[in-house]
């Protein structure tokens, strides 16, 4: 759900800009020296995964985990986004320096929306509580990303309403498989290694 | 996968001091997606075109590098110009397509397209670790720093952990579909991968604290800039400047 490069116009990109620095910002004082092979190994994870491709019907599509990022990593999230998204600017170009701020912004909020209303869910006793909310936070997480890149798209053109519209709608079925795929990985971790997820 | 494509090799943009390439990638960047006007954006593309020339990268994998980035693109070609309001240039059916939406089309692509070429040449073409030193020279967060270098460090590492389990479940017959058995099967995999990196991610650190760390980045290799990096910067960032006052040049005076 990368914005290309020369889409946007400068007020949305300084905007996104300016929110991921303080977001990134706060992100990195909160977590400790101690905490950074976790994180930076966690982000590895999380961009080797998004290589996976899914099929759905004919097609197929790759995991954003935006949703699982958020739950595992808490406010830690924008930054191990962020750096995910520089290392595919320069190995892939897929986004790039001008729209890294827009486009962190757009996944790793929606991560942490989804941290702050999931986070006690998943650590309920009842397995299909724990379900429900992995559920609700991956499909939250890209339903929530695709609204932010639709609403930048608009915000930086009018008559980009309908490719906005398409964004959201071509990502219907990646938020359920999302939804699908995070409540699966939660409840693994939980049978597995449930102090990952805490609780 | 994860290959640094075009990082090797040996032309000026490959010798050039990576702190100037990468200070010169961010400010032609931030100039070309502001700017509007056609002949800044048609300089621009020449501009990204010369150092792809100069850093002599293969013509064929640029390309195909482009023919990816651009499918954004395609779509704003197929909706812009029939929802932009102005003037009708042709009817495709019930559609009137707009000469400004085409126009504005057009800027779009000439804009994306000479960012991506900057970017190629001038940061793919340094080697990540390179690029992490150079973050630690412009002010870039410590904490930040680790992370990127931490981050990319270990993608191979886990890329590799990634096959060997892809290849075992090869082995037994898997075969993705659209079922729910597929997706599980996934989730269980990432579900893997992400326990086995926690208890990586323990015994990296315990190993870091062996080897005394203290949360400092130390450089060993420093930059050192030579005649050749003071002119070719001169000369990159007065192209730069050139652009800037013929976009913006009117308005000043």
């Amino acid at each position: 759900m990368h914005i290309s490069e020369g889409v946007l116009s400068a007020p949305v990109l300084i905007t996104g800009a300016a929110l991921t620095a303080t977001a990134v910002g706060f992100g990195l004082k909160k977590m400790d020296y101690d905490r950074i092979p976790q994180v930076a190994i966690l982000s590895s994870v999380f961009f080797v995964a998004s290589l996976i491709h899914i099929p759905i019907g004919p097609a197929s599509t790759h995991l954003i985990m935006n949703g699982l990022t958020g739950l595992l990593l808490g406010l830690s999230a924008f930054p191990a986004i962020l750096v995910g998204l520089i290392l595919q600017a320069i190995l892939f170009q897929f986004g790039g320096i001008t729209t890294l701020g827009i486009n962190t912004f757009n996944m790793a909020f929606p991560a942490l929306i989804c941290f702050y209303l999931f986070r006690n869910g998943i650590r309920h006793k009842n397995p299909v509580v724990i379900s429900v909310c992995a559920f609700g936070s991956g499909f939250t997480a890209v339903f929530l990303s695709s609204i932010f890149v639709a609403a930048s798209l608009i915000f930086s053109e009018e008559s980009f309403i309908n490719i906005a519209k398409l964004v959201v709608i071509a990502h219907l079925p990646v938020m359920i498989i999302e939804g699908i795929f995070t409540a699966s990985c939660i409840g693994f971790l939980k049978k597995v290694r449930p102090e990952i997820i805490g609780g | 996968m994860v290959h640094e494509t075009f990082t090797y090799g040996d032309s000026m943009v490959h010798r050039l001091d990576p702190r100037i390439k990468v200070i010169v990638a961010i400010v032609f960047s931030i100039v070309i997606a502001v700017a509007d006007k056609f002949s800044v954006l048609l300089y621009g593309l020449c501009f990204s075109l010369s150092l792809i020339w100069i850093a002599r990268l293969s013509i064929k994998k640029v390309s195909f590098r482009l023919m990816i980035v651009n499918g954004f693109i395609l779509f704003i070609w197929i909706f812009l110009p029939f929802t932009y309001p102005g003037e009708t240039l042709f009817c495709l059916g019930p559609f009137n397509a707009s000469k400004e939406g085409v126009i504005y089309a057009a800027l779009i692509t000439l804009k994306s397209n000479a960012i991506i070429l900057a970017s190629i040449a001038l940061l793919a073409t340094s080697s990540i670790t390179t690029l992490v030193h150079v973050l630690r020279h412009i002010y870039v967060p410590d904490k930040l720093v680790h992370l990127f270098f931490f981050c990319f460090r270990y993608i191979h590492v886990i890329h590799h952990e990634y096959i060997r389990l892809m290849n075992a479940m090869k082995i037994r017959c898997f075969q993705p579909k659209t079922n729910m058995h597929t997706y599980k099967t996934y989730a269980y995999l990432v579900g893997m991968l992400l326990i086995r990196s926690y208890d990586r991610s323990d015994r990296v650190y315990h190993a870091m604290l062996c080897r005394g760390f203290k949360g400092k980045f130390w450089m060993l290799d420093h930059f050192s800039m030579n005649r050749f990096d003071i002119i070719s910067g001169t000369v990159l960032f007065l192209i730069i400047i050139g652009l800037i006052i013929l976009q913006w040049g009117q308005i000043i005076t």
